[in-house]
């Protein structure tokens, strides 16, 4: 569906996106993860056909988009970043007129677009000024707008920033669906559980690069330990408890508010601190996450 | 190798979809109506968006001509020499052509300025026009033909009016709509691609209504032939494009005499600064739409 080769962006000496390659398959939920200003967006416009690449090669349903802009376009479903719908008009109007820009009459349009308010869950909205929508809402129905002509593929960018737990968790089951039903999904997100709930493989990206790519698991597998220990010992403290805790688990990181330490078993670690005389604030043995890949990878954290 | 035969490769590799099918007018031929049409969609959204404010619309096509004319025609007139310069036609027949194309012009700033700047900014739906198969320069073709629409219907609102006011003596009248509507367009295109580059709102249109739209509309012969102000303010009405269009719509509308190849330079200077505008416009919203 999508082949990107060596893809670049530049915007005068600043690469945004610096040889990115990457394919995308039929009915396969793509990621790219990453931190704010990794890339991810510039990436996605230029998947989806509105913003020209300066290197590299592009190959989107096996059209280059330099050169069939509109063709490609026809057979998307955009979700911005920035949610642009049209403000001045009614929830189910936005459909509509959405809908007039693939070419499609007003007889397929009309069900299609009570269809979709059902999907979103907006069917009492229909009437409703799109001012008057919560973000959620919002989002859902720029999703829904993005279905108006059945695309092949549907791009995502950062479906969830923004949205409180209540309104990411309907908006992740609403995308799940679609996953079932064989779209093929490419977002971009910095949130891991996103990554991992809707992800069959992703790329973890920073600064315009590619830093590694797999499943979810493999890249946990791959790149962090089973199981993490978080101990907070107080922000004065935890360089000092660093120190003494050298040569515990795998490897230590070491973050302004807590130390993690990797192992596969980190409740053993747990009792091994408290052997040498240590007592942490608080501690958590969790399951490792891409957050932790991130780190590995990057020596940063993904939201900062 | 041709678009067809690349998406016809491509299709047999596309997942069966499990409900629903993708629509006909896609799956056989993607992007074809909007290559043609997209325009016309992009105009038909202007239209839902005016639908808004129908009723203002409506207001002003009807309020404007009847006020006008009726306060300049029936009121001013009484004071105004009617020998002025205007020849020997009355002081109504002699405003009203400059006020028909004036109507046009007030038209073209309201829809060429603030409708523009949102689309690209506080409600950014030209960025989700292009996302779909809209091109930038369909956007903005757009855009020209719902107002030129706009324009055309408010001209012969206001053309009926004159009719109403005996203020038509020629048959030819009934051109005043086209050159009305050519006057709006030649004033709006350049102050759209303007409205096109504008990244932030530090009230550039209510300058742009004050020292640029209002002066020319009072030094550009519409109250009063430019003839009868000094030498040194003529400028002003040379490069107003209501000057010009208000002479056209009096060489029409009553056969104000003038020379041919003044008429011609008129229809030129407007036809020009619209294509200038026009293609200008064009150029500024691909850049700023490809980011």
């Amino acid at each position: 569906m999508i082949t990107a080769d060596n893809l670049v962006k530049k915007y005068k000496d600043f690469a945004a996106v610096d040889g990115i390659s990457f394919e995308v398959a039929p009915g396969e939920s793509f990621g790219l993860l990453g931190p704010n200003g990794a890339g991810k967006s510039t990436t996605m416009r230029m998947v989806g056909a509105v913003s020209t690449r300066t290197g590299g090669s592009l190959q989107i349903l096996g059209l280059d988009p330099n050169e069939y802009g509109p063709e490609i376009r026809s057979q998307l479903g955009v979700v911005p970043q920035q949610d642009n719908l049209d403000t001045e008009l009614r929830v189910r109007e936005n459909l509509l007129v959405y809908g007039r820009y693939f070419g499609l009459p007003h007889s397929y349009l009309r069900p299609k677009a009570d269809e979709l308010l059902e999907f979103a869950q907006l069917s009492d909205k229909a009437k409703a000024r799109v001012e008057d929508l919560s973000g959620g809402m919002k989002r859902r129905l720029t999703i829904a707008r993005a279905l108006i002509n059945e695309p092949r593929i549907l791009l995502l960018d950062e479906p969830t920033t923004g949205l409180d737990p209540q309104a990411r968790h309907i908006l992740w089951d609403r995308l799940f669906r679609l996953k079932e039903q064989g779209t093929t999904l490419v977002l971009t997100t910095h949130y891991m559980d996103e990554a991992e709930q809707l992800c069959d493989r992703l790329i973890v990206v920073d600064k315009g690069r590619i830093m590694a790519e797999g499943t979810p698991a493999s890249l946990i597998r791959e790149h962090s330990s089973r199981e993490v220990l978080e101990v907070r010992f107080g922000s004065d403290h935890n360089a000092r408890a660093a120190e003494q805790l050298a040569g515990i688990g795998d490897r230590l990181e070491v973050l302004p508010d807590r130390i993690l330490i990797y192992s596969a078993n980190g409740e053993a670690e747990l009792a091994h601190i408290t052997e040498l005389g240590l007592h942490p604030i608080t501690s958590l043995v969790r399951r490792s996450s891409l957050e932790d890949v991130f780190l590995r990878l990057t020596g940063r954290t993904l939201i900062e | 190798m041709s678009a067809s035969s690349q998406l016809g490769g491509s299709s047999s590799r596309r997942p069966e979809p499990v409900e629903g099918s993708r629509p006909a007018e896609l799956a056989e031929a993607p992007a074809t109506k909007p290559l043609r049409y997209g325009a016309w969609y992009v105009a038909e959204h202007r239209f839902r968006n005016m639908r808004a404010y129908t009723q203002t619309i409506l207001a002003t096509s009807i309020g404007n001509p009847l006020l006008y004319l009726y306060a300049l025609g029936v009121g001013l007139a009484t004071l105004v020499d009617p020998g002025l310069g205007a020849g020997e036609v009355s002081y109504l027949t002699f405003v009203a052509p400059a006020l028909l194309a004036s109507a046009a012009v007030t038209v073209a700033t309201e829809e060429f300025t603030y409708p523009v700047m949102l689309g690209f900014k506080w409600n950014p739906v030209f960025f989700g026009m292009n996302a779909a198969p809209i091109a930038p320069r369909q956007i903005v073709d757009g855009i020209i033909i719902s107002v030129t629409i706009r324009m055309v219907v408010t001209t012969i609102i206001y053309y009926l009016f004159m009719l109403l006011f005996g203020a038509v003596p020629s048959a030819m009248g009934i051109l005043t709509i086209l050159t009305a509507t050519l006057t709006g367009l030649g004033a709006g295109a350049l102050i759209m691609a303007y409205a096109c580059s504008i990244r932030e709102d530090k009230g550039q249109f209510a300058m742009l209504m004050r020292f640029i739209v209002l002066p020319m509309t009072l030094f550009s012969g519409t109250f009063f032939p430019l003839e009868s102000l000094p030498i040194y303010l003529h400028w002003i009405g040379w490069i107003s494009p209501l000057w010009h269009g208000a002479e056209l719509s009096r060489v029409f509308a009553y056969g104000m005499e003038e020379p041919i190849w003044l008429t011609v330079t008129h229809i030129g200077y407007l036809v020009v600064l619209f294509v200038w505008g026009w293609l200008a416009a064009r150029r500024i919203t691909a850049r700023r739409l490809n980011k």
